[in-house]
């Protein structure tokens, strides 16, 4: 069986004054219909990769690979009728803030209809999906949210708004990027949870872009973690403890735990060999 | 000194001295601003126009208040002798047209040398102060950006008399609010910087800080905004002129020319149309400039 | 102090934010044209005029004189003329035109409606010229016709009105024949039709007299497209700059991952949010109309507010002069003011604020 997306040698480039800076070098991962973890520091180039299975690069920026498949589609030359159809059928996109990633001046309900007209026959079937959706991410009033613009929810409800809206069409594959960073912290872990079930009942593959590599170890089956556009290291989450490489130990150890552990909290240490 | 002033000391990346620094960062906004093709056709128009202004009595071959022979001289299209023909006086227009460069650098120059300061001082202390002085400072502003600029000079030149300098006047009293609004931004921003706060615990004067270390800091933009604003400014004189407001006949004011050759538009277009490419010329000087220099110091517009 | 009062309204609360908005607003309307009336007023007493002898003549007698020195007020305090004049024109007395003769509000009443037409028309042309020309430049940024619209804009910002007016007039109209030349209407026209709101091409329309409509459009057209030039060359870099920003927003790549057309992200997303400042762009580019239409109106021979007070400039006739800036001032401040409360009725995040 194919597996759901290939990755081969991904590299996204930006012009700068002094030539082309690649902020993704060279990455490689396939993917099956499972939770894949993408952990770094912010500049790491994870939501540049995550972008660019997408083909949403933002120009000038260039995306190349040796391999870039979607169910054995090649998606290097798509043109854009074909991204437009696997993009919110097949793939969709989680992005970390909602007070950005939803349009100000347009109520929830329209927006969430432009993603429910694409997969429904008539607009009332496409309201009563949308509805049936903002349930799903367990909004108790649908109808409220649905009528309501985008400030006038809180954080975690824009978030589930955001949430249901990408799931309305089914995709096959979902990538999150960073989709708790901006909440409270009691509402994180309310959202992963319907995150979670959500994909792990429709059956999903999920890319999971964080910066939080404990969060990821718990929620996730394998973790990627990059280091200045490279991946420096791939295992398994429940082997973290095990990390081989020096990066990967540091960002372990240095979170905090309750359990008393080490004071002061270790500083991670950088080498510029991993960067090679 | 002057020996470091070398490629590597002006892009020196820990500048030894606050004038190294400075210099180092003039320096930088000039090689940003050479990579902009149209901020140097801007800046080599403007070059022209003062060297024009400078040797017009060299340039011109005529003079440009005394007219030849009414008779045989008068209306002239272009030719050989007069390049951009003659007007209803037997001038030569080329040689009106270069004295008038003086006339217009004399405008924007006076301008910028009245406006800029007013603006920045009611701006950074408004800014700085805040409070009820910065809302009757910036209440003021916003009655004299109610009006149109040239409707507003138009009222106070008609009271002041018309005339070149009660234009240039009537202009600069109109000129000054966009950058007062300006600078109060800007102090806004820079007003609770820990830099200002450790000035002010070493018991410097609030004037001293306004002037030595707010100013400064608006300085930049604010010069920028002005130089987005000369072409305005050259814009709103000839207008004056055009109505008989600004610089009085005889003297070559390029829009009093227009208006002078208005007359003749249809058989002798040359008379009307010289001076007003003059102005067209120079006004996109500035305005080319004035684009370049928004690119270079604010890159966020134009990417 | 009066802007004190919309902050204290707010402390308490009682009122919808957006009726508090309003209410500040118009509290700065106030005081901005109190402003304005302070402004005009001040401009008239350096006049070197003699107010006196502007309206009696030189050759009035000194008791006749001294009258009209008492009538006018010149023997009180300052501040008590101030409130004089103030009193007066709340009251629609804009004082006697030396020139007409007839009381200035009258005037402008008169040759207000012939410039409303001629900038709305203009703000027509540079709306509808001006918001797709920028649109089109940001979306296809850095490329040729991104360059074309800048440059055109510039030279827009570059070419004193007056002049590129004396050209048109001269090429489509001397030289081509294409429309017609100065004033609102050919002769023959002149006298058939009836004012009803003073707008040409409305009147004519209302009366039926297409001949004469269409005359009046071949009139417009060219100083109206002039104007409208203007206008559009600062639509077009505005609209261009907020849709650059709007583009660059994330709110766009959560449509384009739901598959939403380019079409409909450029038109239906990035442009809806871009409205919102645009419509304060298009209220300022009307008000400078008022102040381009001065010139073009005295090109044109258009008989408008702008003829009228170049006019009155040319005779020295200073109520003339102030009651013909106060009107553009008033103007330009209640166009800021609808600008204000449009913004308030587009932008969701300010009319249903929680």
């Amino acid at each position: 069986m194919t597996p759901l997306l290939e990755v081969e040698d991904l590299r996204v480039s930006f012009p700068t004054r002094h030539g082309r800076t690649e902020v993704v070098r060279g990455v490689s991962f396939s993917l099956g219909r499972e939770r894949l973890a993408i952990v770094g520091e912010s500049g790491s180039g994870k939501s540049q990769t995550g972008r660019a299975i997408l083909g949403l690069t933002p120009p000038p920026g260039k995306a190349t690979a040796a391999r870039l498949n979607f169910e054995g589609q090649d998606l290097r030359n798509a043109t854009p009728k074909q991204w437009r159809d696997l993009r919110g059928r097949r793939i969709s996109l989680v992005m970390q803030d909602p007070k950005f990633s939803l349009n100000p001046v347009m109520t929830i309900g329209r927006q969430l209809m432009e993603a429910a007209t694409r997969t429904s026959q008539t607009r009332a079937e496409a309201k009563d999906h949308a509805l049936a959706m903002l349930e799903a991410v367990q909004i108790r009033d649908p109808l409220r949210v649905f009528k309501a613009y985008p400030h006038e929810l809180s954080g975690g409800m824009g978030q589930r708004a955001m949430i249901a809206m990408m799931l309305i069409p089914e995709p096959d594959l979902l990538i999150a990027d960073e989709p708790t960073s901006a909440l409270d912290v009691t509402v994180q872990i309310e959202v992963l949870r319907i995150l979670d079930r959500l994909v792990t009942d429709r059956g999903m593959g999920l890319i999971f872009i964080s910066h939080d590599l404990r969060l990821v170890s718990s929620f996730c089956d394998r973790v990627l973690v990059m280091y200045a556009g490279k991946v420096v290291e791939e295992l398994r989450a429940s082997n973290l403890a095990q990390a081989q490489h020096p990066y990967t130990q540091g960002l372990f150890n240095c979170l905090p735990k309750i359990e008393g552990g080490i004071r002061p909290l270790p500083t991670l240490q950088r080498d510029a060999e991993w960067a090679r | 000194m002057t020996l470091y002033w070398s490629r590597e000391w002006l892009l020196a990346e820990q500048p030894a001295s606050r004038r190294q620094a400075r210099v180092g960062q003039a320096y930088r906004t000039w090689l940003a601003l050479r990579t902009n093709r149209m901020a140097m056709v801007g800046l080599t128009i403007i070059a022209l126009l003062i060297l024009m202004a400078i040797f017009a009595g060299v340039l011109a071959p005529f003079d440009p208040i005394q007219g030849g022979d009414l008779r045989t001289e008068r209306l002239q299209p272009p030719s050989w002798t007069h390049l951009m023909g003659t007007d209803d006086l037997a001038r030569d227009i080329y040689s009106r047209i270069l004295y008038g460069s003086r006339i217009t650098l004399m405008v924007v120059s006076l301008v910028a040398v009245i406006a800029t300061p007013v603006g920045l001082l009611v701006g950074t202390i408004a800014g700085y102060f805040g409070g009820w002085i910065d809302n009757v400072l910036m209440r003021i502003t916003d009655i004299f950006l109610a009006f149109p600029q040239l409707v507003l000079a138009l009222a106070f030149v008609a009271a002041l008399g018309p005339g070149i300098e009660n234009a240039i006047i009537a202009i600069a009293i109109t000129s000054w609010p966009p950058y007062a609004r300006l600078a109060r931004a800007e102090t806004l921003t820079i007003r609770n910087a820990d830099h200002i706060a450790a000035i002010q615990l070493q018991g410097a004067s609030s004037a001293r800080i306004i002037w030595g270390h707010v100013v400064p800091l608006c300085l930049s933009s604010v010069i920028v905004r002005v130089t987005l604003d000369m072409a305005g400014i050259i814009l709103t004189a000839a207008g004056l002129g055009f109505l008989g407001l600004g610089a009085q006949p005889p003297q070559p004011e390029w829009g009093a020319m227009i208006a002078g050759g208005r007359q003749f538009i249809i058989d002798d277009w040359w008379v009307a149309t010289m001076p007003g490419i003059a102005i067209f010329v120079v006004s996109l000087g500035f305005n080319f400039l004035g684009d370049g220099l928004r690119d270079v110091f604010d890159p966020k517009v134009r990417k | 102090m009066t802007f004190d009062a919309s902050e204290q309204e707010g402390r308490r609360g009682a009122l919808p934010p957006w009726l508090k908005r309003l209410g500040s607003l118009f509290i700065t309307l106030v005081v901005t044209l109190f402003g304005l009336l302070l402004v005009t007023f001040m401009i008239g007493r350096v006049v070197p005029i003699d107010p006196v002898l502007a309206a009696v003549g030189d050759r009035a007698s000194a008791s006749t004189y001294h009258k009209v020195y008492l009538a006018l007020g010149l023997d009180k305090p300052i501040w008590e003329q101030f409130l004089i004049y103030v009193n007066q024109v709340l009251h629609g007395n804009l004082g006697e035109s030396v020139l007409t003769s007839r009381p200035v509000l009258e005037d402008i009443g008169t040759v207000f409606p012939a410039t409303l037409e001629l900038s709305t028309v203009a703000i027509l042309i540079g709306t509808l010229v001006g918001i797709p020309a920028g649109v089109l430049a940001a979306v296809r940024q850095g490329r040729l016709s991104d360059q074309v619209v800048r440059v055109l804009g510039l030279v827009g910002y570059s070419a004193p009105i007056f002049w590129l007016g004396l050209l048109g007039l001269l090429l489509f109209y001397a030289k081509l024949g294409w429309v017609s030349g100065p004033g609102r209407l050919d002769v023959g026209y002149q006298f058939s039709v009836d004012r009803i709101t003073g707008l040409m091409l409305v009147d004519t329309a209302l009366e039926g007299q297409w001949d004469a409509f269409w005359n009046a459009v071949s009139h417009i057209i060219l100083p109206a497209s002039l104007l409208g030039y203007y206008s559009m060359a600062y639509i077009s870099r505005m609209t261009r700059s907020f849709m650059l920003q709007e583009l660059g927003q994330e709110y766009i790549i959560t449509a384009r991952v739901k598959g939403v057309s380019e079409r409909r992200i450029i038109w239906g997303h990035a442009l809806r949010n871009a409205a919102v400042p645009l419509v304060t762009v298009v209220a300022l580019s009307y008000g400078n109309l008022l102040q381009g239409a001065v010139l073009t109106e005295t090109i044109f021979a258009w008989p408008g507010l702008g003829m009228y007070l170049t006019n009155s400039l040319g005779s020295a006739d200073m109520n003339a002069v102030l009651g013909s800036t106060l009107v553009i001032g008033a103007a330009f401040v209640a166009l800021n003011l609808l600008s204000d409360v449009l913004y308030t009725f587009l932008d969701p995040r300010v009319r249903r604020q929680q």
